[in-house]
């Protein structure tokens, strides 16, 4: 096989590995916006305060630490214990749901009925909010998030490839692992949807939340869920990208690479989200070793995203999967 | 009687003497947002200095010192508000840690002559102190990093790159763009190959750059990154099995944070650097003394030591000295921020003098002229190494091409002159 078409197969295929990380993200804007009608501006947030709480529970390091100094002129930083990484990915799913809670109890449940705009506003309020308490429960340094996960070259991917085409092809086992857990999660997401009481109820509210109320379903107790739900999934977009780069305050950011895939998927569709983040994923990639790199410069796939999206919202303004929005005057 | 008369003559007396007001140095630091990890080891290493010659020698000159902190969070319209609301407290020197925000203050500092230091950033021909009368860049800057890595590979070859393939990595903004036309300049010189492989900000996802370097095989690659760039890079070359031993990054890629998160993946990761890394210098025993001990330390006392820390530091004492070569030229020790300027021009770093103040070979000697405000350029290579988990200096503070880099300073300084009309401020 002619090296260019193999590298451009391999350029393919990092491309639809680094659009399930780019879904992982979307994938918890989907399910907010899905429930509850808010674009959750902090879900960056929330990736990136469930893995400092994540690293910050397997080092043991005792929260609001330099808080705790400064007022008490003490100096502790850590307990003196290193808690395994599966039991501290649980404490730090319960904290993510206190967290929900929290959100609920003392913002979203105050602004019911608020027209689309206050809440994004109230979310973007709750991400700088969340950044600094982030920051003052677990500092500001670059943390590295070792939960086992592998890294580097997969061997067995390169060496069969190179048998087959004369070209060893470069896939990241991080994002092998990603990919697996990005279906799985989507499984586990639809059929939670699909055949839960829960699951029932949270469509039933993303249908219509009047109708819900007056059938008994409690809309408290669905947001509640349903910010949870995105507290895992943004857990595990930490994670992921986490193990990438350390865990540190720019983490927050990956969100940016979520908008394309929601614009482009649709914000109400689950599916939406991994098939967007695909596209996006292999679009940028391609286009950046076809067009970018020798004709512009390189550096494009940032604004290539969005440009993506763009088009496929200029024929589909609802996104691939999303509802079409149909409003009878 | 005598009581009173004595009182009124001690009061006479304190009105007619001077008021010694403190030295202020602003500090316009970063301890929050994405690049907080960088910001707070320089803030607490500037800030710690001064508070140790404040509590060992009483200050510079007897006077006291005092660091104004100011939070930018590393944005350029918070580093211009924090600019505004601190030039009236008679700020002495400003150091706004951004090029970004290095190039909205140069007009402002100079028309209210008060000097700036970019140590190491900025725009790298404010070293012709001919056109940029209050702005420093000494000991070195961008230009001097990038032929200081390609003297180092020189060194490394036998002094042949001729054939050999170079790869830059470098953050999409006018910062990583700036070494570009040096080694562009330097390669037509030796004769290497050099591709450019641009980052978009904020650089978490590098995977078409890495692919290309896998497949382009380069026998180098020089980074130019900031923030979560260089964990992300220097991940993905550990990914690709790129020799670490074969990268170099420049000084604002190569801190302890930029390598930690890839564990012992990045053992052998080279980057530039103009002051000394570790903490082995008497003058840390002064800080612990007089600082930490005292419970004075800037920060949590955590940062002492790690590249970030004593470039801060290093900042400090290049200032200190400055006030203090200001305070001789003037012969008063309550300086102003236009006779800091005259002290900073007028500023000589000789080992015999950092021997003096604990810090032997921390840097390199030089002296700053009204011609030249970016030093002699002298650039040193450090090496982590992930078993010891520290950084080790590799080479001396090491000579780069002025042959290439003055005419390129000569020409981007004389066109600001132009475009600014700006007279000559030497003659």
């Amino acid at each position: 096989m002619p090296e260019q078409l193999a590298f451009t197969i391999e350029v393919f295929l990092n491309g639809l590995m680094a659009g399930v990380l780019y879904a992982l993200v979307a994938l918890g804007f989907v399910l907010i916006y899905k429930a509850s009608g808010i674009f959750n501006y902090a879900q960056g947030v929330m990736a990136l305060f469930a893995a400092l709480t994540l690293v910050g529970i397997m080092e043991g390091q005792v929260p609001f630490a330099h808080l705790i100094n400064a007022i008490l002129g003490t100096d502790v930083h850590h307990f003196g214990w290193h808690v395994p990484a599966f039991l501290a990915i649980g404490l730090t799913m319960v904290v993510m749901i206190v967290l929900a809670y929290l959100v609920q109890r003392f913002v979203f449940r105050y602004l019911v009925g608020q027209e689309p705009i206050i809440l994004f506003m109230a979310t973007i309020g709750l991400a700088y909010f969340m950044e600094g308490v982030g920051d003052l429960m677990w500092g500001s340094e670059i943390k590295t998030l070792d939960v086992g996960l592998p890294q580097g070259i997969n061997i067995a991917i390169d060496e069969t490839t190179y048998g087959w085409f004369g070209y060893g092809f470069f896939i990241d086992n991080l994002d092998i692992v990603a990919a697996i857990i990005a279906i799985l999660l989507v499984t586990g997401l639809v059929l939670f949807a699909q055949y839960t009481k829960q699951g029932r109820a949270m469509r039933a509210v993303a249908d219509d939340h009047q109708a819900a109320l007056s059938v008994g379903v409690s809309l408290n107790f669905i947001w509640i869920l349903v910010w949870s739900l995105a507290g895992f999934v943004a857990l595990v977009a930490g994670i992921m990208w986490g193990a990438k780069s350390g865990v540190q305050f720019s983490l927050s950011l990956i969100a940016l690479k979520a908008l394309p895939v929601l614009m482009l998927g649709g914000f109400t569709s689950i599916p939406g989200a991994i098939v967007g983040g695909l596209i996006i994923g292999v679009g940028e990639k391609l286009f950046e070793f076809l067009i970018g790199a020798p004709f512009l410069g390189g550096a494009t796939e940032n604004w290539f995203a969005y440009m993506l999206a763009l088009i496929f919202l200029v024929f589909r303004p609802q996104g691939l999967f999303g509802e079409k929005i149909i409003e009878r005057v | 009687m005598k009581y009173k008369l004595g009182t009124a003559a001690v009061a006479a007396l304190m009105a007619a003497s001077p008021v010694m007001a403190d030295l202020v140095f602003p500090s316009l630091s970063y301890r929050t947002g994405p690049y907080a990890a960088g910001g707070i080891p320089f803030a607490d290493g500037y800030a710690d200095y001064f508070s140790m010659i404040n509590a060992r020698d009483g200050g510079i000159g007897g006077v006291a010192a005092r660091v104004l902190e100011c939070e930018t969070g590393y944005n350029t319209e918070k580093g211009v508000e924090c600019y505004e609301s601190t030039k009236g407290e008679g700020a002495l020197v400003y150091q706004p840690l951004s090029t970004g925000i290095t190039y909205q203050l140069i007009p402002k500092t100079t028309a209210d002559n008060i000097p700036m230091h970019t140590m190491g950033y900025g725009r790298t021909s404010a070293a012709n102190g001919d056109v940029f009368s209050h702005t420093f860049n000494y000991p070195a800057n961008y230009w001097n990093g990038a032929s200081g890595a390609i003297s180092y590979l020189l060194n490394e070859n036998g002094g042949d790159l001729k054939g050999k393939k170079i790869a830059l990595v470098y953050h999409n903004s006018a910062y990583g763009k700036e070494p570009i036309r040096t080694l562009e300049e330097l390669a037509a010189k030796h004769g290497f190959e050099l591709s450019l492989l641009p980052v978009d900000h904020p650089g978490q996802e590098q995977k078409s750059q890495w692919l290309q370097i896998r497949r382009d095989r380069p026998d180098n690659v020089i980074m130019y990154g900031w923030g979560v760039m260089n964990q992300v890079a220097i991940q993905e070359a550990a990914n690709i099995r790129f020799p670490m031993e074969n990268f170099i990054g420049i000084w604002w890629s190569g801190s302890e944070n930029d390598v930690l998160p890839a564990g012992a993946a990045a053992n052998g990761y080279k980057a530039l650097t103009f002051h000394a890394v570790g903490d082995d210098f008497p003058v840390f025993a002064d800080i612990q003394k007089h600082v930490v001990d005292a419970g004075n330390a800037a920060g949590a006392g955590d940062q002492i030591g790690t590249v970030l820390y004593n470039r801060g530091l290093y900042a400090a004492m290049l200032a200190a000295e400055a006030a203090r070569t200001a305070q001789g030229i003037h012969g008063t020790a309550d300086i102003t921020p236009a006779m800091m300027r005259d002290g900073m021009e007028a500023l000589e770093i000789t080992e015999a003098r950092m021997t003096e103040l604990g810090m032997p070979n921390f840097g390199p000697s030089f002296n700053v002229s009204c011609a030249n405000h970016g030093g002699p350029g002298l650039i040193g290579v450090t090496q982590w190494d992930a078993g010891a988990s520290e950084w080790k200096l590799i080479s001396n503070f090491a000579a780069t091409d002025m042959d290439v880099i003055q005419p390129l300073i000569d020409a981007d300084s004389g066109s600001y002159a132009t475009e600014n009309n700006i007279a000559s401020n030497c003659k």
